[in-house]
Formats: structure tokens, C-alpha cells, sequence
């Protein structure tokens, strides 16, 4: 067989994987709209549950969700991205304790979640007395997610060219200044990917969440309140045979907010690296 | 002839190894001073110990003494970032910042605290005006200014570098990368710019230093084997070493 035959056969294979992945996703988020849909209603996004949940809506969960989710991130984006700053520009290159470091943030981050939620349970929970509360539960998922930013962001810092880092200093830039108006930005699409993959695990968790943040029903005002999120609203509505069809809207519902999210997060770090 | 910069006894150690074996050198003011000699033997060290950048690499030492106008600039009273805005560098590579062709030239201005935006304006033409850029890139200044090319790119980094007015310019073989027609544009430029700058130029291309230099020195091994008047040193090398090299029998 000729070279252009091998090739085409090739090219078709790489087609054919990328057919098979586009088929799972689409097939996964068809089944769910199908099963979900009809579960949804405004009542369902701005109702509080009833009944506990077969009646009424998700929205203290969907706040609840919200709410985690973001005291995790406000936690856990700039001590990663902090971290990934000083191991890169500031610290000593090639010490025993940047590799120690970064060991252990690529073994956190293997940890199964249930291992962070029993932590968080025992020492934020328990031992500090915080109870179960969203702050609990974003100290634990802070955590739980501080390994990826780090990691992430390290390589997004490590992958900026040196010559840019030399070039500035060579103007008489301070390393600082450098990483606000060189490093960041060019590094900013690379935090991104980490944030968003975080968010994801963040939204989508549900074992920590219930040891940390509890799985109570009220609206979530302030940090100390105990908060359901969607993933556990839609694990105990399915385990418990509460409802599979609220269930599946409540899936739904965690789908689009991951996008929004996702979405959201790009637009503002693209702006933020405009700057 | 005002001597600009004066190094002393420098040598430079990168953790075991020796890199610079005490080098003594005058550089003239408003003159072109050309550093010749194989890859390897220290040149790019040297240019680096005048702007003090060798002190972001790991493990590096330097020692002896390079005065600036007199002043020793490894002293401990010297400001770095000073120093840096007196004497800018042009790396090999042209490097151009992730940004428009504006925001690179300002780039330095920034740095050193001017915000006025028709100050910046009148900066960035001026530096772009004066790096022979201003003519092929005033219609797109605020386009970015990675869609430029080769030699327009190192025009550029000239651009950023005049921008924070130095007194003296480091050159580390800024035509290494450029064809021949973007490097007789570059020479040109070394020209016209050594009426208000003190110019150092690294380079592997003797052709080159004999035209745009005034002062050639020759480096081998961490050493100054020969320092002369350009014109003395291709035509009449006192040492058999630079004869060698400028006459191309060398390894
Ligand atoms: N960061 C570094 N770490 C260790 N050794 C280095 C480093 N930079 C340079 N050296 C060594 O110091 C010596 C001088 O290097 P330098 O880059 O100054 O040479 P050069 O004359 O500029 O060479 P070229 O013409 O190839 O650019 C070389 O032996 C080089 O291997
Ligand atoms: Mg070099």
C-alpha cells in the first residue's frame, strides 16, 4: 500500500475516534435533556424544595451550589496561582523542596475526593467546630482542588517564553512587574483551563460535600449555614427513590450551570488579560 | 574620546566553570564597539555583565569592576533598575512582547512611570521614527505585534529598547536571525544611532564588524586577546590568535 493509502486510512481511524467521542457526549447529554426536560419549569429553578424534594423546586440547591462553589474558588484560585508564581519566578530553580512540592501537589491531586471529605469532616467540621456549613465545605473543596491550580498554572507560567522574562528585566522591569503585565496575561489561558476543569470537580462533587457542607435544605445565607448542593440534591433524589425524573432535571440544571460558569470564567480572564 | 564604560579584572563563574578570565576594556562614547571571537568564548557573558542580567541566572558569580560613567555599577549604592534604563540590550532572538506594536514600545516608558497617554504617543513615534520602523507600521501601531516580521520585529525590540532613552546599547548578534536585506537596514541603523548612543555589538560576522564598528575586540577562552581600533585590528592583527580567527583558520 502506497504512502497516500496509508494516510487515508489514518485520517479515517483519527475521524473515526473523534466520531465515537462527539457520539458519547452528545449521547450522555441527549439522554439527559429527554429524561430531564420535563421536570423543568421555572417553579423548578426558583421554587425551594418541599417535601424533601418531591415537591417544589431545586433553587436552595442551586444556591447552595453557587455559593460552595465560589467560596472554594475565592479560597483556592489565588494561594494555587500564588503558589505557582513563587515555585516558577521567585524560588530557587531545581531545589529538593520545589520537588517535594510539586510530588505531593501531583499526589493531592490523585487523592479520591471521599478521602479530602473525611478530612474536612473531622478537622473543619468536628475538630474547629465550623459544624457543617459552606465554609467548611469550601475549605475542603479548596483543598481538594489546590493541586490542580497549582499544577496548572505552574505549567502555564513555566510554558511563557524566557526571552520575555530577560527582554523585561533588561528594561529595567522588577519581577513583578513582570508578572502583572507579561507573565500573567500570557499565562492567563492556561489558569483558565485549570479554573474551569476545578469548577467542574467543584460543582460536580458530592461525597466531600455531604461529610463537609451537609445536606440540609434551607436556603444558605450566611458562610456558617449548611448547604445541599445539586450533586447531592440529585444523588439523595436518586438513592432515596425520591424522584428520577427530578433527578434528571436537577442533572440538567448542573449541566447548563457548568457551562454558564465555564463560560463566564473565560470571558472575565480574557478581560482580566486584556488589561 | 570620552571612555563610556570601563570593565576591570571581570570574570564571571557559572557555578564551577570559568567563563570570563579577567577581561580589561575601554568603550567609547558614541562609538561602536564590536565583539568578535568563537561560539562559546564568553562574548554574550561579557555583554551581560554590563547590564547585570547574569544575576538572574542561577548560580552565577561575577567579579572585578565595570564603572559607567565612572561609577562602579556593581557597587552596593547602584540601582539595578537604573542601571538597566542607561543600558539596554538587544537580544539575538528578537523577542516581541504578546501585545500591539504600541503597548511593546511603551513597555519601558511604563516601566519607568510615565502613564501620560500623549506623552507615550509622542515616545512610541518618536522610538519607532528612530528605529526606521515608524514608516511600515504607523497605519497599524495598535495591531498586534506579533503579525510583523523578521527584521521589522527586531526593528521593534530597537524600538522598545530607545524608548526608555539609554545611554549605551547592547547588541547580542541582532542580525543572526535576519536576511540580507533586513540586516544592511540594521547596520544602517547602528550608524545613525551611534551619534546619541554608545553602541556594543556581538557578532559572528566579521564582514559586519569591520563595517559598522569602530572598536573590534577579540575574545577567545574567557580572554581579550586583542582590543584595537577596528581598522587596525582586521588590517594589522598583533596576535597570531585573532590573525587566525579573522582570516578564517580557526576551528
Ligand atoms: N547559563 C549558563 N550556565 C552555565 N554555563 C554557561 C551559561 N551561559 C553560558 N555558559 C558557558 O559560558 C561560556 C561562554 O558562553 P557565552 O554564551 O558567553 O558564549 P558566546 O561567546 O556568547 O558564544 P556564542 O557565540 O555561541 O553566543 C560557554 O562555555 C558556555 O557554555
Ligand atoms: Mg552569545
Amino acid at each position: 500500500m502506497g504512502t497516500k493509502g496509508k494516510e487515508k486510512i489514518i485520517t479515517v481511524l483519527f475521524w473515526f475516534s473523534a466520531l465515537i467521542i462527539i457520539a458519547i457526549l452528545v449521547g450522555i447529554i441527549g439522554y439527559i435533556v429527554v429524561k430531564g426536560i420535563s421536570a423543568i419549569s421555572w417553579d423548578f429553578i426558583t421554587q425551594p424544595p418541599s417535601r424533601a424534594g418531591k415537591e417544589g423546586g431545586i433553587s436552595t440547591t442551586i444556591i447552595g451550589t453557587i455559593y460552595l462553589t465560589l467560596v472554594a474558588m475565592i479560597l483556592a484560585v489565588p494561594f494555587g496561582v500564588g503558589a505557582a508564581l513563587y515555585l516558577e519566578e521567585y524560588g530557587r530553580k531545581n531545589t529538593r523542596f520545589g520537588y517535594a512540592l510539586k510530588l505531593t501537589a501531583e499526589t493531592l491531586a490523585g487523592i479520591p475526593s471521599i478521602v479530602y471529605g473525611l478530612f474536612g469532616f473531622v478537622f473543619f467540621v468536628i475538630f474547629l467546630n465550623m459544624g457543617w456549613s459552606i465554609l467548611s465545605g469550601g475549605l475542603t473543596l479548596a483543598i481538594m482542588i489546590l493541586p490542580t491550580i497549582t499544577r496548572t498554572a505552574q505549567e502555564a507560567v513555566i510554558a511563557v517564553p524566557q526571552e520575555y522574562r530577560s527582554n523585561s528585566f533588561a528594561l529595567g522591569a522588577t519581577k513583578w512587574y513582570t508578572i502583572k503585565r507579561l507573565i500573567l496575561p500570557a499565562a492567563a489561558p492556561g489558569i483558565v483551563t485549570g479554573i474551569i476543569l476545578s469548577i467542574g470537580r467543584a460543582v460536580g462533587e458530592s461525597a466531600a460535600v455531604i461529610l463537609t457542607a451537609g445536606s440540609s435544605l434551607g436556603m444558605p445565607l450566611n458562610i456558617t449555614d449548611p448547604a445541599r448542593t445539586m450533586a447531592v440534591h440529585l444523588y439523595i433524589l436518586a438513592m432515596e427513590g425520591i424522584s428520577m425524573e427530578r433527578a434528571f432535571g436537577t442533572a440538567l440544571l448542573i449541566i447548563v450551570l457548568i457551562v454558564i460558569i465555564n463560560y463566564l470564567a473565560n470571558l472575565s480572564l480574557r478581560k482580566l488579560a486584556r488589561q | 574620546m570620552k571612555i563610556k564604560l570601563k570593565s576591570e579584572e571581570v570574570k564571571v563563574f557559572y557555578k564551577d566553570f570559568q567563563a570570563l578570565h579577567g577581561i580589561d576594556i575601554d568603550i567609547y562614547e558614541n562609538r561602536v564597539t564590536a565583539l568578535i571571537g568563537p561560539s562559546g568564548c564568553g562574548k554574550s557573558t561579557f555583554l551581560r555583565t554590563i547590564n547585570r542580567l547574569n544575576e538572574l541566572i542561577q548560580g552565577t558569580k561575577t567579579e572585578g569592576r565595570i564603572y559607567l560613567d565612572q561609577k562602579d555599577i556593581y557597587s552596593a549604592e547602584i540601582d539595578v533598575v537604573a542601571l538597566r534604563k542607561k543600558v539596554g540590550m538587544v537580544f539575538q532572538k528578537p523577542s516581541v512582547f504578546p501585545m500591539s506594536i504600541y503597548e511593546n514600545v511603551a513597555y519601558g516608558p511604563k516601566i519607568h512611570g510615565i502613564k501620560n497617554k500623549a506623552q507615550l504617543d509622542s515616545i512610541v513615534e518618536k522610538s519607532l521614527i528612530a528605529a526606521n520602523l515608524w514608516q511600515e507600521v504607523k497605519e497599524r501601531v495598535h495591531k498586534p505585534a506579533a503579525g510583523l516580521s523578521g527584521g521589522q520585529q527586531q526593528r521593534l525590540v530597537i524600538a522598545r529598547v530607545l524608548a526608555v532613552e539609554p545611554e549605551v546599547i547592547l547588541m547580542d548578534e541582532p542580525a543572526s536571525a535576519l536576511d540580507p536585506i533586513s540586516t544592511s537596514k540594521l547596520e544602517e541603523l547602528i550608524g545613525e544611532l551611534k551619534k546619541n548612543y554608545t553602541i556594543v555589538i556581538v557578532t559572528h560576522n566579521m564582514q559586519q564588524a569591520a563595517r559598522v564598528s569602530d572598536y573590534t575586540g577579540f575574545f577567545l577562552n574567557g580572554e581579550l586577546i586583542e582590543y584595537s581600533k577596528t581598522k587596525e585590528l582586521f588590517v594589522n592583527p598583533r596576535d597570531k590568535r585573532t590573525e587566525d580567527y579573522i582570516t578564517g583558520r580557526f576551528g
